[in-house]
Parts: structure tokens; sequence; C-alpha cells
């Protein structure tokens, strides 16, 4: 959940990006990393094997600037998307203000596709929350390859409810700030309905869609 | 209750840098900073200008989340305290009411003797203090409006305009 901090006049979200192996996720977060001003970023911290998969996450630390007066700060965060580290992402997907799942468009990964999410949804449930009333955009990663599905199959497949969907080249940063801005507005715009925490511990949150 | 939104206000946010100064002084500490569980820095003191902060905050919180999955596995309740010694440094890694956790990085010019023994009575206040602002967090009415209920579509533009 996010951090308000009246006092020091900030509000901290985290977002997760979650996907299956070799979707993109920490690409996307290299990107954002590489192309951010010096003083709106802080350091990216990779938790990886000497493989260089993730082993337990990667976490960036970002500054959007000001709203009406209040610092915003965002911290990304991936999981590891291999599937025998799942006790991890449940960890990771603790206070989740947004997420963003990455989708592999290569045909031969629409199961570990499906699989995935279906993992995303179950896992965001343990922790009380339900995927389809948190912010959460889709993106369609790996558009430059040629064994691709069309965006109406991954649609289908993936997107039944239509949430805010992006296509992506994330090693080439095509569709990364996209991305990155859908979800971040959804988490904003559910500040902004948002009761004040306290006014109803454990209310559920409003349906974010646009 | 994890799930419910953290905010910090004026009244305790200045007592807990009270506790957290005094514990970087009676514990001849480095550093001292206070995490919740989400990995959300809420307070530091101590040499903060040398350390990077945000992400130590990130990984305590990683390692404070790893170490209490284990804990389940074991079906131990949680892991609430933790240590690491290095050649230079130590840090001793505190869970406070299973909600935020207490950092203290210390060198030779301590003992882990002292610490743990600062640890504890910081430890005591700061329950209190957290038990309070969740109670004024569950209030209705006392935290007001949401201070972005008022913000624009454009001013979420905005933010995405450098």
């Amino acid at each position: 959940m996010s951090f308000i901090n009246l006092m020091q006049r900030e509000i901290n979200c985290k977002l997760v990006y979650y996907g299956p192996g070799l979707c993109g996720k920490t690409t996307n977060l290299q990107f954002v990393y590489e192309k951010t001003n010096p003083d709106a970023k802080g350091k990216m911290i990779s938790l990886a094997t000497e493989t260089e998969r993730t082993l337990f996450f990667d976490f960036l630390p970002l500054s959007l600037g000001e709203i009406r007066g209040f610092k915003t700060r965002f911290h990304l965060y991936t999981v590891p998307g291999q599937v025998f580290y799942d006790a991890s992402r449940k960890l990771i997907l603790k206070g989740v203000d947004g997420v963003v799942f990455v989708a592999d468009s290569q045909i031969e990964r629409a199961e570990a596709n499906m699989e995935s999410l279906e993992n995303l949804r179950s896992n965001l449930g343990e922790q009380g929350y339900d995927l389809d009333k948190i912010p959460f955009v889709m993106q369609y990663n790996k558009r430059d390859l040629p064994n691709v599905a069309t965006v109406e199959e991954l649609r289908q497949m993936l997107n039944p409810t239509n949430v805010p969907e992006f296509e992506a080249k994330a090693r080439v940063g095509e569709g990364v700030f996209e991305t990155l801005k859908g979800v971040a507005k959804l988490v904003l715009t559910e500040l902004r309905k948002g009761e004040m925490p306290g006014n109803r511990p454990g209310a559920p949150a409003a349906k974010p869609r646009v | 209750m994890n799930n419910q939104q953290m905010v910090m206000y004026e009244e305790e946010f200045n007592q807990i840098q009270v506790v957290v100064d005094r514990l970087v002084r009676d514990a001849n500490a480095k550093v001292v900073f206070i995490v919740d569980k989400n990995g959300q820095l809420i307070a530091a003191s101590g040499d903060i200008d040398n350390v990077d902060t945000t992400s130590l905050a990130s990984l305590t919180a990683g390692n404070i989340a790893a170490t209490g999955g284990i804990a389940k596995l074991l079906k131990e309740n949680e892991f609430a305290t933790q240590f690491h010694e290095g050649e230079k440094a130590n840090i001793h890694i505190q869970l406070v009411g299973n909600r935020v956790i207490l950092v203290v990085i210390f060198d030779s010019r301590s003992s882990l003797g002292l610490v743990r023994l600062r640890v504890k009575k910081a430890t005591e206040e700061l329950v209190t203090i957290f038990e309070n602002l969740m109670k004024k967090v569950q209030e209705p009415g006392t935290a007001g409006g949401s201070p972005f209920s008022e913000i624009t579509d454009e001013d979420i533009d905005n933010l995405f305009n450098d």
C-alpha cells in the first residue's frame, strides 16, 4: 500500500512487474533506469543469479516530481519469473499498489503467459487483493521478434477485462515508458478516489478501469 | 491488516525521530533507520549522507520478508531479530510490533550487547507510538479527506511531461 508522509509531504507507491521467465521484466526496469535523469532515480538493485536470472527481485526507486505539493515516488520491483521461485514472488507482492504484467508475445510462450497470469491472480488473492480491482496494465513485449502472436490473440488469452494494454520492444525501449505511465496514472487515480486510509480500513478499492 | 495504507502524521513522525536520534547516541551507532515491511523508509538518523537509505530500506524489507517466509515454513511466527557481522560494519535488524523494522548499523566503537540493550528499550517505545498511529489512522474522520482528492488528470499528465 502506498505510504503517505504528511510531515515530509511525500507519497510512495509500489509497482510490481510480473510475468513468465525471460519475458523482459528486468529489461523494462533497465531501460527506465538508463533513460531517467540521474537526480530522479536511485540505484537500481538486482538480486540475480550468476547467469543474470532474477533470483529475488530488481528494485528501482524513481521520483516523478510533485503533485499538489506532494513529492511522488514510485518504487519499481520485478519478481523472479521462473516457476520454482513462487515463494519469493508472493513476498514481493506484499503492499503492492499497481501491477504490470509483461507478456512474452512469442507464440511458444502462450502457455507460460497464461500460467504466470493465473499465478499472479492467486498470489494476489493470498495477500487479500483482487486483480480485477487493483491498478493493473498489460504489456505485450517482444513485438520485434518474428514468431509472435497477434495483439488480438494475446488480448483474447490474457486481457479479457480490457485493462490498458501496451505493445513493447523493451530491448530498444519502445513502449516501456508508455507502460509505466499507464500504471502510474491508474495508481494516482486510485489515490484521488481513495479514501484516506482508516476511514474504511480494508475496504475494497474502487474499480480502476479507464 | 498488512494491506492497510500507512500514513505518517507530524506528531508521530516527531516522536519516532526522537527515538531514532537517541538510539544513535545511546548505542554508539553509525546509522539507525526505520522501514515499513513494504520497504518504505519511515525515519533515519546518524551518518545518513554516506549510505543509500532507499536501497537499504528495500533490501532490509526483502530480507525480513524472506526470513518471515522461512519462519512460516518452520511453523515459527517470526524471527524477530537478525544480526550480521562484517569486518568493519555490523547490522542489527529488529522487527517492531510485526509492522516496522528497526535497523542499527554500527562498528567497533559499539558492541552487540550495547546495541541489543538499547534496541530493546527503543522497541518498546516504538511499539507504543505505532499502536497509537494505527489507532489514529483507523478513527473515522481524523484523517480528513485524501490530500489527493483534488488532483486532476492534468496534474497527473504533467508528472510525465519532463
